[in-house]
């Protein structure tokens, strides 16, 4: 028996960018994001689909990267943490209402989750009506799959409700 | 003003690149590294009969297999005891890879280092350990009943019987008013910090050196630890810990076996070597805590001050005591709190179980303490009829107390002489804040909804920042950046922010111009690591006397220059000046360039510089006698003792008697660590504590069955909180600052974590009228005692019942 895996070619958006990796077929999407294309920004907490660290984007819905293999993701784009700030004309970087409340609330410690959360409260606010407040059950909701723990989640929840509100602001 | 920053909630520097995914952690460096994994005992105790690696050679991508026979000179030998004590008279470790018997699921057996991570977890599980099964031990209970051993060698599986007191408790007890005893638990729990441990190693053959990163809490001392086991000399080992996804604790210990194993393997090979830690691997093999059986007696007077108390806890150190007795000693000495206690006598038996080792988790053994003592208050206040708050302020020590010597010794070797505190400040903060006296006011509302709700507390004092020293490191550089290091470690606690703010504050210079440096060694080489609250008091300090060292310079220098008296100076903005005297100022950048006699022109610092340097004595060297070149210094801060922080939490619980499913729906904090020099850090800290006590409280343990096995080992089945589980937490502060030290800071880190099995359990036992004597306690728990015919009624629920008022 040998252990070299079939391989495969995929073709994947990743942050708005085709690019085409060669995998073997059990390679998780977490480790060809990581290893393959160096994007070190999804982080794996437990390799279980459980604490969320590696959730991204994959069509606009957050995934747990650790329970996708990359194959399954062909043809798909993914968004991940590197990928949530944008270039302005200037080339300056210019952060994500998410990224700039998670600073300014000091919803991060250690900063290993930190991308996890990031992805799944992006998705989060961005499927909802920006215009509608924002409840306590929603965000309750939005990061209640994810787990961290240094901050105790009270400023990660004040940091959904500040990107909501600067959110609402720019509509 | 943005150059006096100490105390302001300055928000955080390391984020920018934290929330942007360009943090580095372990696993995101070396992408070229070989990848090791290993082979991990199933059982809890067992000889090791035979080791068959034949069917793992054709797994293609293999590198290498070692095992035990491969290690070599003093990496054969077993790992150190890294805190030895005279009390800690049977002290074992493991060896890094299994010496033919293991003693606990997870130890490790075999390192496989392969071309990718999957293919050497391919060979891992293709090679064949055969075993002879040993009779296990696991908890307290069958560790002291000792029918088995877990080192055949130590036949009542004590390792240490720590014991300390302070005066004749039997005749104290004798002669009490009154006495109560009784026994509880409190169950282990783990750091299980997101990022779990990991290794990356590199050796260079052309110099001969060793480039180690690794997710540590004590770079400085992993160094010495690689360079003492592998023979390498310490200027050939340079130790990095980069980005760290938390800590906690777990990752003081050192050196982990893979610490060595890894770095092995990459001069053995040639090649970078990496090991990347998964969930299941940092349950089973990482560290634990908390486990012990506590028995107390106390003796106490009709107001329910304390005038005795005997104490006697077993405490479960797993298979091995690398950390040695500092859990023990903590949970002995810190159990007192913020109580005057005329006698107290306490001995700790520490013993071995087939389990994983224990060493500090975030508290470090004074949650156990906390517990203990903070549930005898309650017992007291039930026994006599007492508000439980009021028992506590008869028994606490006074504002005018200070220093109070415990006479006790601390895990330093120190004496517990606390520094300085107001005590009865935070209780009354605290009854205010948690509405201590409305209790049976929300009691009735509760009752009226169908659920009982019942309140509890419980103080504490923690000795932070124990020594021996940390050093700092400052200079500027010629184009007005100033580089600050310290040898201690981060995982989150935003070192570089509150470090920065030190020294924009100590300098004067613009906090943008700061960069911190940590756990680096090539960066500064002594220091002792980041655990028991101690970076912002022992870096804190350090720092700050070398910015002050830095600043003297700056001013000696800029003097000459300006043609002025040092005193007369004052740095603003990175700008030295005379005082009330525009425009005779110099820049601190030009200032480092005049600091240094050799400077070619390479920048235009250097240019300018020039202008304002003097013709020179010829009499006298370019570099006086004494001084150096540079504007940078270097300094120490060695406390004599740890400083004090103290703090008093409550807790009000809902229980739904239905599903005896119980909520926290308010968790009020008082905190007090001296001076803080950022408050959002602190609070942060605070409040990820307390995430951590709540889920010590009423989710987290670890579930070893009879033969030794973790049954929940993986964020499934350990339940962490997650938010839902978390309710808001309310804190006010109270600031008492150190004498101890230039900064008047107390640590932070831990404190959060301390009270909350005390004060749940407290509420619990307040809402049911049930004695709690075991934590954590679910709901299935509550509702077994709730139906138990032996389970303990308290005094006061029976009192209540009596008057009619609702139980």
């Amino acid at each position: 028996m040998t252990s070299v895996d079939t391989e495969r070619t995929i073709t994947v958006t990743v942050n708005g960018v085709p690019r085409e990796t060669t995998v073997p077929v059990r390679r998780l999407l977490s480790d060809a994001l990581r290893h393959d294309l160096g994007l070190t920004g999804t982080h794996v907490g437990c390799e279980h689909g459980v604490c969320g660290a590696c959730t991204v984007l994959v069509d606009g819905a957050p995934m747990r990267s650790c329970l996708v293999l990359a194959v399954q993701v062909d043809g798909a784009s993914v968004e991940t943490v590197e990928g949530l700030a944008r270039v302005d004309h200037q080339g300056g970087q210019v952060l994500h209402p998410v990224q700039e409340a998670f600073r300014e609330c000091h919803a991060l410690q250690c900063g290993f989750c930190t991308p996890g959360f990031l992805m799944t409260i992006k998705a989060g606010l961005e499927n909802r009506d920006a215009s509608a407040d924002l409840t306590e059950e929603e965000v309750d909701e939005m990061v209640g799959g994810n787990l961290c723990r240094c901050t105790g989640y009270a400023n990660i929840k004040k940091a959904v409700h500040h990107a909501a509100a600067a959110m609402k602001d720019a509509q | 003003m943005t150059t006096k920053l100490f105390g302001e909630p300055v928000r955080r520097r390391e984020d920018a690149r934290l929330i942007t995914g360009k943090g580095r952690y372990l696993d995101d460096i070396g992408h070229r590294a070989l990848a090791a994994a290993f082979v991990r005992s199933p059982h809890a105790h067992a000889r090791i009969v035979d080791i068959d690696v034949e069917p793992a050679l054709d797994v293609e991508g293999l590198v290498a297999i070692y095992t035990y026979e491969d290690l070599t000179g003093p990496l054969a030998e077993p790992l150190p005891v890294l805190i030895p004590h005279p009390q800690l008279t049977a002290p074992r470790t493991g060896y890094p890879l299994a010496n033919g018997e293991v003693n606990h699921v997870g130890e490790p057996i075999v390192m496989v280092v392969a071309t990718d991570r999957y293919l050497a977890e391919d060979a891992a599980e293709r090679i064949v350990v055969t075993y002879e099964e040993l009779p296990v031990v696991v908890g307290v209970d069958a560790a002291r009943a000792a029918e088995h051993t877990v080192h055949e060698e130590i036949p009542d599986n004590v390792a240490a019987r720590h014991h300390q007191e302070t005066g004749d408790v039997e005749p104290a007890l004798a002669s009490a008013p009154h006495t109560l005893s009784f026994t509880q638990y409190i169950e282990r729990s783990a750091c299980t910090p997101m990022e779990g441990k990991g290794v990356h190693a590199r050796w260079d053959a052309d110099d001969s050196s060793l480039r180690v990163y690794t997710s540590t809490q004590a770079s400085t001392s992993v160094r010495a630890a690689i360079a003492a086991k592998l023979e390498l000399s310490l200027d050939a080992v340079e130790v990095i810990a980069p980005d760290v996804g938390g800590g906690f604790g777990v990752k003081i210990v050192h050196p982990w076996p893979e610490e060595l194993l890894v770095p092995m393997a990459a001069i053995a090979l040639g090649q970078e070597v990496k090991w990347a830690e998964d969930r299941r691997e940092h349950f089973i093999s990482s560290a634990h805590e908390r486990q012990q059986r506590q028995e107390v007696t106390v003796g106490y007077d009709d107001d329910g001050r304390i005038t005795a108390l005997d104490v006697h806890i077993w405490h479960d150190n797993g298979a091995y005591t690398p950390y040695g007795i500092i859990v023990p000693i903590i949970t002995a000495t810190q159990l007192v709190g913020p109580y005057a206690i005329p006698v107290y006598r306490v001995v700790v038996e520490s013993v071995y179980t087939n389990t994983v080792i224990v060493t500090p988790y975030r508290g470090a053994g004074r949650p156990q303490g906390c517990y203990a003592m903070e549930r005898t208050m309650d017992r007291i206040a039930d026994a006599l009829g007492l508000d439980r708050a009021l028992v506590r302020e008869r028994n606490l020590i006074q504002p005018d107390q200070f220093p109070y010597d415990h006479r006790l010794t601390f895990q330093d070797g120190r004496p517990v002489i606390y520094d300085s505190g107001d005590y009865p400040g935070l209780l009354d903060k605290l009854r205010t804040l948690v509405g201590w006296e409305q209790a049976e006011t929300l009691r009735a509302d509760a009752e009226a909804r169908g659920r009982l709700l019942g309140v509890g507390m419980a103080l504490y004092v923690e000795g932070t920042g124990p020594g021996p020293y940390e050093g700092g490191h400052v200079q500027v550089l010629g184009s007005g950046k100033v580089l600050v290091s310290t040898g201690l470690t981060s995982q989150g606690q935003g070192h570089e922010t509150a470090f920065a703010q030190i020294v924009a504050s100590e300098l004067g210079v613009p906090i943008e111009d700061v960069e911190v440096t940590t756990g680096d060694t090539r960066r500064f080489g002594y220091a002792v690591g980041t655990f028991a609250s101690r970076a912002a008091v022992m870096s804190g300090n350090a720092i700050a006397l070398a910015a002050r060292g830095v600043r003297e310079k700056a001013l000696r220098i800029a003097a000459d220059v300006l043609e002025a008296d040092p005193g007369d100076l004052e740095i603003e903005e990175g700008v030295v000046q005379v005082k009330g005297t525009p425009g005779a100022s110099i820049p601190l950048r030009t200032v480092a360039v005049l600091s240094n006699p050799l400077r070619y022109a390479f920048d235009e610092a250097a240019k300018q510089a020039t202008q304002f340097a003097g013709p020179g004595d010829d009499s006298k060297p370019p570099v006086a006698e004494g001084d150096a070149p540079g504007l940078e210094h270097r300094d120490y801060y060695s406390p004599i003792r740890s400083t004090f922080a103290s703090g008093a939490h409550a807790a009000i619980v809902e229980i739904d008697p239905t599903t005896w499913e119980i909520d926290v729906v308010k968790y009020a904090v008082v905190h007090d660590c001296g001076n803080v020099v950022n408050p959002m850090i602190v609070e942060g800290q605070v409040h990820g504590g307390v995430a951590q006590g709540i889920g010590g409280a009423l989710y987290e343990r670890m579930a070893y069955d009879d033969s030794g096995q973790l049954q929940n080992a993986s964020f499934m089945d350990f339940l962490m909180p997650y938010a839902s589980e978390i309710p808001d937490v309310v804190i006010d502060h109270q600031q008492t600052p150190s004498p101890l030290n230039p900064l008047g800071l107390k640590g932070a880190g831990e404190a959060g974590v301390i009270p909350g099995t005390a004060a749940i359990a407290s509420a619990i036992e307040d809402a049911t009228g049930r004695r709690i004597a075991s934590m954590p306690i679910s709901p299935t728990e509550l509702y077994d005692l709730m139906r138990s015919p032996d389970s303990e009624q308290t005094a006061a629920a029976a009192r209540r019942a009596r008057t009619g008022v609702s139980a």
